[in-house]
């Protein structure tokens, strides 16, 4: 139950930072999307991405931030078997399942539907 | 607008700088954080729930069910958005939808769904990742940075 109301309030106050990007900075929504990644990239460099996830579950896995946390980890995984080349091969391989499904239901929704208003 | 940029126009681009600026409509801060927290945290709830879903139904571990929990979201939110409601929802909440990877999936559809009229070589696959691009880009670049200055350090702490 303690694992519902911490993914609640953790995933809640990454959007938190994501509206005070938009409405205090003024950024767009693009560079607010592209400052979350990067933090996420950052601060899983410095080792904090996993402890988040750890204590607040789908809290620091469904916000974007986890995208940048993804691609480093899937990354530094292949390097750690492979050495420096695993970088490239491997900074998609966590990712690959979002992209991917992102992609092709996207892709089918432009099939089946029709733009709206 | 930066100072930088403000010694660049006349006093009458100045004055009316000033004049639209005193007229903006001011943004309501807090009711938007508000928002943005509960649609947030309602969506990240909803992530945890899927997640123990398949936790508890099919052999996943804690690591391996992420992956069909970011599927099922980015599946709901395609659908949503082809259906017209996400942009309902997302009106409300502003960075509450848009921070999750549903608002994520959402840019692609909708690009997708609204350059269908181009074709689907010119508009729709050219244009899914219009927005999701940026975020692919530099998310991709970072990690890259740090990926190699976290090998490179392990390498000669290694050796």
């Amino acid at each position: 139950m303690e694992a519902y109301f911490w993914a609640f309030v953790v995933g809640g106050l990454i959007c938190v930072i994501g509206q005070l990007l938009l409405d205090v900075g003024k950024f767009t929504p693009a560079h607010t999307m592209s400052i979350l990644v990067v933090s996420g990239a950052v601060l899983d460099g410095l080792g904090l991405y996993e402890p988040l996830i750890d204590f607040a579950g789908a809290g620091a896995t469904v916000p974007i931030t986890s995208f940048g946390n993804a691609l480093v980890h899937g990354a530094l995984a292949e390097a750690q078997t492979t050495g420096i080349i695993g970088i490239l091969t491997g900074i998609f391989e966590v990712t690959s399942a979002g992209i991917s499904a992102a992609i092709i239901f996207g892709f089918l929704a432009a099939l089946l539907f029709k733009p709206k208003g | 607008m930066s100072n930088k940029k403000k010694k660049k126009l006349t006093p009458v681009q100045q004055q009316y700088h000033s004049f639209s600026k005193a007229r903006e409509p001011q943004r309501p801060v807090l009711l938007n954080v508000v928002r943005a927290f509960l649609a947030g945290g309602t969506i990240c709830l909803l992530g945890q729930f899927i997640q123990d879903f398949f936790l508890w139904n099919f052999n996943f571990t804690e690591k391996t069910a992420g992956d069909p929990t970011v599927a099922v979201l980015i599946l709901l939110s395609v659908i949503l958005t082809a259906s017209g409601v996400y942009d309902h929802i997302a009106q409300w909440s502003g960075a509450g939808t848009a921070v999750p990877v549903t608002g994520f999936a959402n840019s692609i559809a909708s690009a997708a769904i609204e350059h269908r009229s181009e074709g689907f070589v010119l508009g729709v696959g050219a244009s899914m990742f219009q927005l999701a691009g940026s975020v692919i880009v530099f998310g991709v670049f970072a990690a890259f940075v740090v990926a190699l200055i976290k090998t490179t350090l392990a390498l000669l702490g290694g050796s």
